[in-house]
């Protein structure tokens, strides 16, 4: 928790995130912690004078914000348009079958967030999932169960030690 | 001063007046929910929107809280295109608004009765904003705000928690429309129903009177008591 | 390379075109765009390196190979282009170097299953300027995109970049610029179409010493990638761009917003501003002019509706992204209410042509209305999925079929969404349309920023109108009445209509209240969110009918509407989609035909993708 606060503190202190508005700061702590903890919320208001409510506004309102941690993978559904066409909701359906999580939710386990993406621009290659960073294209709910399984080993590899 | 025409009248208007205020000034009635005097105009309802005509476009339907006068505009506040859009808004209002009698009565000013789509549960917030805008702008504490995007914006105090820092001054509950934010008093004690913490009951330092948050007293603390500078006679004691 | 001149010493463009060995001379070009590099072209530089090395040619061979920007052909990537013959091969793997580098570099000859093979014709193509992708374009903003890298600002000068800054800072006072591009004709290209010149007079001729501009590319719309690929393979015309327009109104500062799912692009970016700087055309006295801009970074955070310009501005600001009422606008009262202009990506980028090329040039190009080029993002069921580049006025059937390639598998094209979520559909009876703003408007569609989606045959219009409505409905900021419940109320009508849930009155109930939504909402994003359905509702009517009143999906889509079942006389009793099956939905022996129940199986589709024997049927 310590840990967490000094972090945080070092983050609010960086002058490079100017004194403009909080959602830089917010930036920068979602994507060192993954998600948001209040700690940062109250830390970054104190530090620029503005009312924890409109922080909280800010973190609720934006799908970059998370208020909760995030799960060990990432998988992130590309649903736009020319995905779709290609049979992104098939693949979607699968994903959330297998994990039995809905869009937007991270397993028991907090080993999967599923989540969904707007159009990532690479519609040639469609559908697309990103998983941890990793594009994987022409995704079909065959090679997804693969993705899953390959992933799952990976983590039973690495707690037998 | 500009000139305008608002229902075929010709009106004068001081610079930097809004379409609303001009009416207003005119005895020209538009229905309002979120506007209100003290506070910036927000124009999220949509029920004071008025058509206006500017040469060579098409016309167009805008919020007369928000449109400032302009020289030689021409306005309609209750036309056929004007009429038919209060009419929608109002079902729309009635969405989520299907129990609350405020909202039942606005629609049916409106000719509404029924509506064709309703929210899976009934809300008496219509997400107008008044509280969190006056507690922002005239309170100036901003305790509550509207949180998450879209369908699921709500008022909350942040973490969906009681506000550390609300005064229990009760403003948000004198401008809610639909009586949704409730002041509760329950042996003595005061609070927001939802927002904030119970606070002790404390008598009004200008005007004794003894319905008042203990906070928003030690608040005012700073302030002359001398009530006579504010104009303000003792004798208004209810 | 040269970034240790001091830039207020040394004329930089001097430096830089002594330094660089000319646009002509060999080169060997990689797409480095997002699509490619999912595909690995990262590693293709590194193989041609490593293959150059290995058979010691870098000194008779003086080759550059570079990774540039998005070469538009994504459908054929990785591309690899071999200036300057411009010999092209597709879907290149770095196994494929060592051959390359053997046959084609050293030995001059062509390797044929490299070449990509036109699908109309069945013909090879061996150089890039005679595929017919690139042929019916006209490159002018992404002329350079397959050509530098993106990554070297010396690159970018030696084609000419910054020479229009200069001719600006050094001939031209402000007003004139705004005139010219007055007299060019620029719209807006993020969507709305608005005259540029005149946008950038009325924030010049605002009172105050402080004015701001601000790069859009908050890019949301799905399908749409043209801004992206700009950022990252030219972001130096971007800025260049901007720095010419932040001299002509008068602003000192400069803001590029953009999206954070675009990281290769932020990364080009901050790279371009860094080497700008340090090279004397961003910061002080700019070019010894005396004209003092800076250009700053805001990256967005995940919300679409921040692509309109109040609601952007307040997410600068650290507020959540609500739009505010207008007037005033921004021109007048905009970031930290200041007057400031906000332009899109791919208007900026068309600046410094104008300047160099001239008005008269662009406006030349295109219809008297809408003059000079555009960009779209082709899209969907469609063969040569990529950017491409042409004048307004084109129709669309020459951009499907002569640039498009037509739609795949033999299907029959249904309709193209142009605009995307703001945007309506062009069906098949109005395939001659010559595309600029005003004849989209009259069909129903907006310009938007150039996402073009191809729905071929295949494609239920009630399901692609509710995909389109999910989006917006999700996005709405929730400010406002009429969008924040009108968009749910609409989505909520159009689910209940693809689950065979559809009531008579359903599709004049969307009418109607598509149309207030769009006269009462206080943004852009309420006002163009029920163009999808009305635009469907328009020239599809039938395909709700057929799901309100026959209750059938004639597209068999829509997952209430559809039965899956098996065909005895095709199954072969594998057992595959009975394994494969979410559900346990289907039953059967090995060697017998399956059943599938209709009361488990949610129609996913998974056991049709996975029979090998067409066994199964969608009625």
């Amino acid at each position: 928790m310590q840990k967490i606060i000094s972090e945080i503190n070092e983050i609010v202190q960086d002058e490079a995130l100017g004194k403009g508005s909080i959602i830089p700061y917010f930036e920068e702590i979602q994507g060192r912690f993954r998600y948001l903890p209040p700690e940062a919320l109250i830390l970054v208001c104190e530090h620029l004078n503005i009312p924890l409510s409109q922080a909280y506004a800010v973190a609720t309102f934006y799908h970059a914000f998370s208020l909760r941690p995030k799960g060990k993978h990432c998988m992130n559904i590309c649903m736009g348009t020319a995905c779709h066409v290609r049979g992104s909701p098939q693949l979607l359906d699968r994903l959330e079958t297998k994990l039995g999580v809905k869009a937007g939710s991270t397993t028991r386990d907090k080993l999967f967030t599923l989540e969904t993406v707007n159009c990532l621009g690479a519609c040639a290659l469609g559908p697309i999932v990103v998983i941890d960073g990793e594009y994987s294209g022409q995704m079909t709910p065959q090679k997804s169960d693969a993705l899953l399984r390959r992933i799952m080993r990976s983590e039973e590899k690495e707690q037998r030690g | 001063m500009i000139h305008l025409t608002i229902d075929d009248k010709s009106i004068e208007a001081t610079a930097g007046r809004t379409l609303l205020e001009a009416c207003r000034e005119n005895g020209i009635q538009i229905p309002t929910l979120c506007y209100h005097p003290a506070l910036e105009p927000y124009g999220a309802c949509r029920l004071c929107v008025v058509e206006i005509y500017k040469e060579e476009q098409s016309s167009r339907l805008v919020a007369a809280c928000a449109y400032p006068c302009e020289e030689g505009l021409n306005v309609k506040t209750n036309s056929k295109a004007v009429q038919r859009n209060r009419r929608v808004v109002a079902e729309l209002l009635l969405a989520s608004g299907y129990d609350t009698p405020e909202i039942v009565a606005l629609a049916s000013e409106f000719g509404v009765k029924e509506a064709r789509y309703k929210m899976p549960q009934a809300d008496s917030c219509i997400i107008c904003g008044l509280c969190v805008r006056a507690c922002k702008e005239i309170v100036g504490i901003s305790a509550i705000s509207l949180i998450n995007r879209g369908i699921n914006k709500k008022v909350s105090p942040p973490f969906e928690e009681t506000s550390p820092t609300c005064i229990g001054c009760g403003t948000c509950v004198l401008i809610c429309p639909t009586g949704y934010i409730k002041l509760r008093d329950v042996f003595g004690s005061h609070s927001i129903y939802r927002y904030s913490s119970d606070y002790d009951r404390a008598q009004c330092r200008i005007c004794s009177d003894l319905n008042m948050s203990s906070k928003f007293n030690q608040l005012i603390e700073g302030v002359t008591s001398d009530a006579a500078s504010y104009g303000i006679s003792g004798d208004q004691n209810g | 390379m040269a970034n240790i001149i001091s830039p207020v010493e040394l004329d930089p463009f001097e430096i830089i075109q002594e330094a660089f060995k000319g646009p002509d001379h060999p080169s060997i070009t990689i797409c480095g765009g997002t699509g490619c590099r999912v595909l690995g072209s990262e590693k293709l530089s590194e193989a041609f390196r490593e293959e150059f090395d290995r058979q010691n040619i870098q000194a008779t061979l003086d080759f550059d190979i570079k990774t540039t920007g998005c070469h538009g052909f994504c459908e054929q990537g990785p591309l690899v282009v071999i200036r300057p013959s411009g010999i092209m091969y597709a879907h290149v793997a770095a196994k494929d170097v060592p051959e390359i580098v053997e046959r084609t570099i050293i030995g001059g000859k062509i390797i044929d299953r490299l070449l990509y093979m036109d699908p109309q014709s069945g013909e090879k193509i061996e150089h890039e300027q005679d595929v017919p992708f690139y042929q019916f374009q006209q490159r002018v903003i992404l002329d350079l995109n397959g050509l530098i890298d993106p990554q070297k600002i010396e690159e970018y000068i030696a084609e000419g970049g910054y020479t229009a800054l200069q001719t600006v800072l050094s001939t031209m006072p402000p007003e004139q610029v705004i005139d010219e591009i007055k007299a060019s004709g620029l719209r807006g290209r993020g969507g709305a179409g608005f005259p540029t010149g005149y946008k950038w007079e009325l924030c010049k001729n605002q009172p105050g010493d402080v004015k701001y501009i601000i790069c859009n590319a908050d890019e949301g719309d799905p399908g749409a990638y043209m801004d992206r690929s700009i950022m990252e393979g030219n972001p130096h015309r971007v800025l260049e761009g901007m720095i010419i327009g932040a001299y002509a109104i008068g602003a000192q500062t400069g803001y590029v917003y953009i999206r954070n799912e675009y990281p290769l692009a932020v990364k080009h970016l901050r790279e371009a501003i860094a080497q700008a700087e340090s090279n004397g055309f961003l910061g002080r006295n700019i070019l010894k002019s005396g004209f003092d801009f800076s250009v700053g970074i805001k990256l967005g955070s995940g919300a679409f509706v921040c692509g309109e310009e109040t609601a952007l501005i307040a997410s600068i600001e650290g507020r959540v992204g609500e739009p505010r009422p207008r007037p005033p606008f921004p021109a007048e009262k905009g970031l930290w209410g200041k007057p400031t202009n906000i332009n899109n990506v791919k208007s900026w980028a068309s600046v410094p042509i104008i300047i160099t090329r001239g008005a008269d040039w662009f406006a030349n190009i295109g219809t008297g209305t809408s003059t000079g080029t555009m960009i779209f993002s082709l899209v969907g069921n469609i063969n040569n999925t990529g950017l491409v580049e042409v004048p307004m006025g084109i129709s669309l059937r020459d951009l499907i079929y002569n640039i498009g390639g037509g739609i795949p598998n033999g299907k029959e094209f249904k309709a193209a969404q142009i605009g995307g979520p703001s945007g309506g559909c062009i069906p098949a009876e109005h395939l001659d349309v010559h595309i600029d703003y005003e004849s989209l408007s009259a069909l129903g569609a907006i310009m938007g920023s150039g996402g073009l989606v191809v729905a071929d045959e295949d494609v239920c219009m009630v399901d692609f109108a509710r995909y389109f409505m999910t989006f917006t409905q999700e996005e709405s900021c929730g400010k406002c009445v009429p969008c924040r419940v009108g968009t749910k109320a609409m989505l909520s009508t159009l689910e209940r209509i693809c689950n065979g849930e559809g009531k008579p009155g359903d599709v004049e109930y969307l009418i109607e209240l598509g149309e207030e939504i769009k006269r009462a909402s206080l943004c852009g994003l309420g006002q163009t969110a029920p163009n999808p359905v009305l635009s469907t509702i328009r020239y599809f009517r039938q395909e709700y009918e057929a799901h309100i009143i026959d209750e059938t999906c004639p597209s068999k889509v829509c997952k209430g509407l559809i039965t899956y079942s098996v065909i005895p006389e095709n199954c072969t009793g594998c057992m595959v989609c009975l394994r494969d099956c979410p559900e346990n939905a289907i039953s059967g022996e090995k060697q017998k035909p399956h059943q599938i129940d209709v009361n488990l199986c949610t129609r996913c589709g998974m056991c049709k993708s996975v029979c090998k024997f067409d066994a199964i049927m969608v009625t």
